[in-house]
């Protein structure tokens, strides 16, 4: 039998200061491989030219200054294509793929979570299913489809396969299956509100939480996309395409590179941030029941 | 992995035929399709189409320019026997995936049980420290600062420095190092979706279900852990292990950023590489096809063996 001490009659769960040590251990380790990288991203991105140069390299930067920002800046406004542009390619692609897929997956979720009607577990196998495997796989497929469709070289071609991700859908339907209550959207039934209303008014404010998350998931993946063998032309490159030019771009542009990565990793973190409760929350039901 | 309806026929209804009976499930549920026919005509256009496409395609010589001519299994003999690179890339594939995988899973379970011991505060910063560099982009690319070629990458300038070398090591372009530290940075990107969704099953674990564990002899975390934890988040393991696995044959795009495309003797070339180079720049799409549809079945089937394996625990 296990010692029970018990504080204020709750049970204490048994635990070693070995086990608590080790622990703490492995995680400042890991910590610190995770964390150390980035940290010295940001030290490069304020440090002066002399200071890049120094030998050997330091972990820390003693005069800060932004001018490898403003450096960027200067260096893409030379390029044949503004840096504006690439800007707004990005964020273009994003936000509109990323409302597409929103809108998209929570109506095929609710139908699928709420809904019954012959062939839904099937459909529902088939996204599961296709979680399985990368999108390598379709990628050859897909420029056949894109060129038949005449969309190779065009936003579409970035934008409409963002409006399906399997992920979205499953992550959506499994949270709908116990975030939304059955009884209200009976009682909404029986006023007599029809099923797009009821969807849109009654069960898509009760799950934020997952759409939250399924716009961070998306937004993510789009903001991130880079070089596409889908796009040609440098007008409708994305910025991470551009930046990774840059960074690729040798030594010289060290601290250029680190500011313009700086600026990439800002916005999705942010992103984070700012939702990660709701975020944890819908993953809470993202779980494979067979 | 039935197509048939979960709704249970009403006893009345029996003289009506399972069709029959459909048609009228079908009819009456029209709203119910109008809501998942944006999502799903997409989803066969772009996922479940190219598989066929790709199976279909992975039997013909479909160069882009002629029509299709019916090759059967040239494509896969002319892999498999005459194609030495594609060998190399199908190795380092596994070696990569089979490392990344397992050490990626288990490393996100451990770290996400060991978060959850900390206060609310504290683990969703620790939480973002982890998670931050797999939605971060390309910021992957600092490794390539860090073993830049020449001093002034860090680790060659340290190990100058202490005199432990006297010429920087080249370390992305030789071919000892590049495998090594590409898994390395792909470890280091791989916290993300399945890492989130442990961490959220281990806070829906009851407490009530430890405290009663603890009265019946669990002694320590560990076992808590194996006979408790475990089984109670089975759904988020397989989720994670699901999404492990299909990243843990993805990363072709980070080996390309690192090392460039190919790399130095092709030592970190996989079957992604190898699908690229036929179908992104030789258009070969027969070959390249086939590419595709071996890693569809490997990572298909990959999945599979985990899964089952995966329903084991706590049986």
């Amino acid at each position: 039998m296990a010692k029970l001490r018990t504080r204020k009659h709750k049970v204490v769960l048994s635990r070693s200061t070995g086990g608590d040590f080790g622990i703490n251990l492995f995680l400042v380790i890991m910590g610190a491989f995770m964390f150390l990288p980035m940290y010295y991203v940001i030290m490069q991105s304020l440090k002066p030219l002399d200071e890049l140069w120094m030998f050997p390299p330091r972990f820390y930067v003693e005069n800060p200054t932004l001018s490898n920002f403003s450096d960027l800046f200067t260096l893409m406004s030379d390029n044949y294509v503004p840096f504006s542009r690439y800007i707004f390619n990005t964020v273009f692609v994003s936000v509109t793929g990323t409302f597409g897929n929103l809108l998209l997956s929570s109506m095929a979720a609710y139908a699928l979570a709420k809904l019954k009607f012959p062939g839904r577990k099937f459909l529902f196998q088939l996204v599961v299913k296709s979680l399985m495997f990368h999108q390598t796989v379709t990628a050859i497929a897909n420029f056949l489809t894109m060129s038949t469709l005449h969309w190779l070289d065009s936003y579409l071609a970035l934008i409409v396969p963002a409006f399906c991700t399997s992920m979205g859908l499953y992550l959506m339907k499994q949270f709908m299956e116990t975030g939304v209550s059955t009884e209200v959207l009976e009682s909404a039934r029986l006023d007599g509100a029809s099923e797009f209303r009821t969807f849109w008014v009654i069960a898509m404010p009760m799950v934020k939480p997952a759409w939250l998350t399924l716009m961070i998931e998306s937004f993510k993946n789009l903001w991130n996309s880079g070089n596409s063998i889908y796009i040609y032309s440098e007008q409708l490159k994305t910025f991470n395409y551009a930046i990774n030019q840059i960074v690729t771009g040798g030594i010289a542009r060290a601290g250029v590179g680190a500011a313009s990565t700086v600026i990439m990793m800002i916005v999705p973190i942010t992103v984070f941030i700012i939702c990660q409760s709701n975020v944890i929350e819908t993953m809470g039901s993202s779980g494979m029941k067979d | 992995m039935s197509n048939k309806t979960a709704v249970k026929r009403p006893t009345a209804q029996k003289d009506m035929t399972k069709a029959q009976w459909t048609w009228k499930e079908m009819k009456k549920n029209k709203v119910a399709y109008l809501m998942i026919a944006p999502f799903m005509i997409l989803f066969f256009i772009f996922t479940v189409w190219p598989v066929l496409l790709s199976i279909a395609l992975s039997f013909t010589d479909f160069n882009m320019l002629e029509m299709p001519n019916l090759v059967w299994v040239d494509n896969y003999i002319r892999l498999f026997l005459d194609d030495d690179i594609f060998l190399l890339a199908a190795q380092n594939t596994l070696i990569f995936a089979c490392i990344t995988g397992p050490v990626s899973y288990i490393m996100a379970l451990l770290i996400a049980w060991f978060i959850n011991e900390l206060g609310p505060k504290l683990r969703s910063v620790v939480t973002l420290i982890f998670y931050a560099p797999s939605i971060s982009g390309s910021v992957y690319l600092v490794w390539q600062t860090l073993f830049s070629s020449d001093s002034y990458g860090w680790v060659n300038g340290t190990l100058i420095n202490l005199g432990w070398i006297d010429d920087p090591i080249l370390f992305f372009q030789d071919a000892d190092y590049i495998m090594p530290l590409c898994i390395v940075v792909a470890l280091w990107t791989s916290l993300g979706t399945a890492f989130l969704s442990f961490i959220a099953g281990l806070q829906n674990v009851p407490r009530h279900l430890y405290e009663a564990g603890a009265v019946d002899g669990v002694k320590n975390r560990w076992q808590e852990f194996w006979y408790i934890t475990l089984p109670y988040m089975r759904p988020q393991l397989m989720f994670g292990a699901v999404l492990s696995i299909t990243q843990s044959f993805g990363f072709g795009g980070v080996v390309t950023a690192l090392c460039g495309f190919p790399s130095v003797d092709y030592a970190a070339h996989t079957i992604m590489h190898h699908l690229d180079d036929y179908g992104g720049q030789r258009y070969e799409m027969g070959y390249a096809s086939a590419i595709a549809v071996i890693l569809f079945v490997v990572m298909i089937g990959a999945n599979t063996i985990i899964k089952k394996g995966l329903s084991k625990i706590g049986q």
